[in-house]
């Protein structure tokens, strides 16, 4: 059987690089993706851990996440789509209406 | 294990499920009336949320120590008043949005705000980390959509983006936090998770914990908007339109204290060591060294703002960093310290729902959310100059308004938990902000304008909803305050 910390040790490296997608990339869908990224890498600790203490709360905490993801995803892409009708653009760092 | 009886179960839930009746009342009375009737969406939406925040008090809690619906909500003191906070805030914004040209006959507008609502009251009693993950999303997701509703606004939607892409970011990064809790102790629920990690079976180091509370913490800071995760903050709060700023403002930030104050009281209580770490000690410096940056960033930046929105941002973040002085007191165990972060938040509501009530008006007016653009109002309409000065005297601590007890007893608190530090520097920041708070006074009563003989109506509605939060204000700092804080107090103690 694969050991608990193997998919830990997985779930933190996708963690990070998801971090580092949202904090390097500049265009507003790989950025989103990468927060997805992040969720899912909790999602993998999630499950991993309730295999670990084997109950079930884990697993109900990963449909709740999943659920919340997708509600995410329907407001996170409508608005990218209202920013490019506005701007033609959708790199980030175009987002500067406002300052100060 | 009891069995499940409904009734013993829905007092803890009653606020929830009448949300859930209103927002689809609104939805129904959204198809039906056409033309001018479409007013009467707003005003059900409002006055429905403001009757509501009548039930925790009629279904008030029995059994603090008690979880509901399978350990998802607790129905406790604390639980009360934010549900309280919550509802009043979205009625409020509701009344405020129902005569302005946009969003007041747009029945969606206000469905979003219940269901924002919803999940900010579900924040207030969540005991689960589930629960708060969900009601979390639920009271964030619909101020997404909400900070980008104007269409005429090209900074609406920019604002929507980034409070999304910030949201989004810091709500992942909670959520691996939880995620390694739930690891760290096979539990889920909050109070359990404590149990377990004070246990002798939790043998650990203290370093995951720690960490694992940065994470969680980095989460409620964007919340809170807490330096240095404040940096949507002031583009969001200029970019969205004016009641979803406002709600923004108190809603999520009330909500998001009570949750904060839940979390360092059941799941990192103060008795709690772990490998020789007391993971108070370190939860204490992060939250007053946080304050202490939150407040200095906030106040320093808000000097040189130029637009109303924007210096009311930094004025929110420079509030937060206030407010942290009282978290950081918990320390002590004290029901000080939770009543003065209670009465800061209430009277918080009152008062900064009236600086954005004056604004809404204003801006419905005038088309314009600059400082200078405010000149000459007193000469425009005296009241609205009146209530916005009640707000702004408030907000910088000056005596006849709530502001001012509010900030003396979270450094009354900070100082019984000998942190006289933190409370020294947060009277110098309230000096600092004075400043900012009374330019604007000056501008509106000193300073002329070519406008000045065009007088601003102010719509029924929006006046009664100004008058009585400009009352509640001074109620609050006047004959209210000795009441009202030791209902908190009282309340307080039965939580600790």
């Amino acid at each position: 059987m694969v050991p608990t910390e193997a998919y830990i040790i997985l779930s933190m490296v996708l963690f990070a690089m998801g971090a580092m997608g949202v904090l390097l990339r500049r265009n507003a869908i790989v950025v989103f993706m990468s927060v997805e990224l992040m969720l899912n890498s909790a999602n993998i600790a999630l499950v991993a851990f309730s295999r670990h203490w084997n109950q079930a709360d884990g697993h109900l905490f990963t449909f709740f996440v999943i659920t919340v993801a997708a509600a995410e995803v329907a407001v996170g892409l409508a608005l990218i789509v209202a920013i490019f009708r506005t701007k033609q653009s959708i790199n980030i760092d175009e987002l500067h209406l406002m300052e100060g | 294990m009891l069995p499940f009886d409904f009734l013993t179960h829905l007092p803890a839930v009653v606020p929830e499920v009448g949300l859930t009746v209103l927002a689809l009342l609104v939805l129904l009375l959204d198809l039906r009336l056409r033309g001018e009737d479409r007013r009467v969406i707003g005003m059900v939406a409002g006055l429905g949320m403001i009757a509501l925040a009548v039930t925790p008090f009629i279904w008030a809690p029995v059994d603090a120590s008690a979880t509901y619906w399978g350990g998802m909500v607790r129905h406790d003191a604390l639980s009360q008043i934010f549900k309280v906070i919550a509802l009043l805030a979205g009625g409020l914004v509701a009344l405020m949005t129902v005569e302005t040209s946009e969003m007041g006959r747009k029945g969606e507008f206000f469905l979003i705000i219940i269901v924002s609502t919803l999940g900010a009251s579900l924040m207030a009693g969540a005991a689960d980390l589930i629960m708060v993950f969900v009601s979390l999303e639920t009271l964030t997701i619909p101020l997404y959509v909400l900070a980008s509703f104007s269409r005429r606004d090209k900074r609406s939607a920019e604002a929507g983006v980034k409070y999304f892409l910030f949201g989004s970011f810091a709500s992942a990064i909670m959520l691996y936090g939880f995620s390694l809790l739930y690891g760290f102790t096979g539990q889920t629920s909050l109070y359990a998770i404590a149990e377990y990690l004070g246990s002798p079976e939790f043998s650990a180091n203290a370093t995951p914990v720690l960490a694992t509370l940065v994470l969680i913490v980095v989460g409620f800071g964007f919340k809170i908007s807490a330096v240095p995760f404040h940096f949507w903050t002031p583009d969001v709060y200029e970019g969205a339109p004016t009641p979803v700023t406002a709600f923004v403002s108190v809603a999520s930030k009330a909500a998001s204290f009570a949750l904060l104050m839940r979390f360092f009281l059941a799941v990192f209580p103060y008795s709690l060591v772990i490998g020789g770490v007391e993971i108070q000690d370190f939860w204490v410096n992060l939250a007053a060294i946080t304050s202490v940056v939150t407040m200095t960033v906030g106040n320093v930046l808000a000097l040189s703002q130029k637009n109303i929105k924007r210096l009311l941002a930094y004025s929110s973040i420079a509030q937060a960093g206030y407010t942290l002085i009282g978290v950081a007191a918990l320390h002590a165990g004290t029901a000080q310290s939770v009543a003065s972060v209670t009465f800061y938040m209430l009277m918080y509501l009152f008062t900064n729902l009236l600086a954005f009530g004056v604004i809404i008006v204003f801006s419905e007016a005038t088309g314009t959310d600059d400082i200078k653009d405010m000149a000459g109002l007193n000469r425009r309409n005296p009241w609205m100059a009146l209530a916005m000065t009640v707000g702004f005297l408030s907000l910088g601590g000056i005596p006849p308004a709530a502001g001012f007890f509010g900030k003396f007893f979270l450094f009354n608190a900070a100082i019984e938990a000998d942190l006289t530090w933190l409370a020294v520097v947060g009277v110098l920041n309230a000096i600092i902000g004075l400043v900012y708070y009374l330019v604007v006074i000056k501008v509106i009563y000193v300073d002329r304008s070519a406008d000045e003989n065009k007088a601003i109506p102010v719509a029924p509605v929006a006046a009664w909803a100004m008058g009585g939060t400009t009352i509640a204000v001074v109620l609050l700092g006047t004959i209210g305050t000795q009441i009202v804080f030791n209902w908190a107090l009282t309340s307080a103690s039965a939580l600790l």
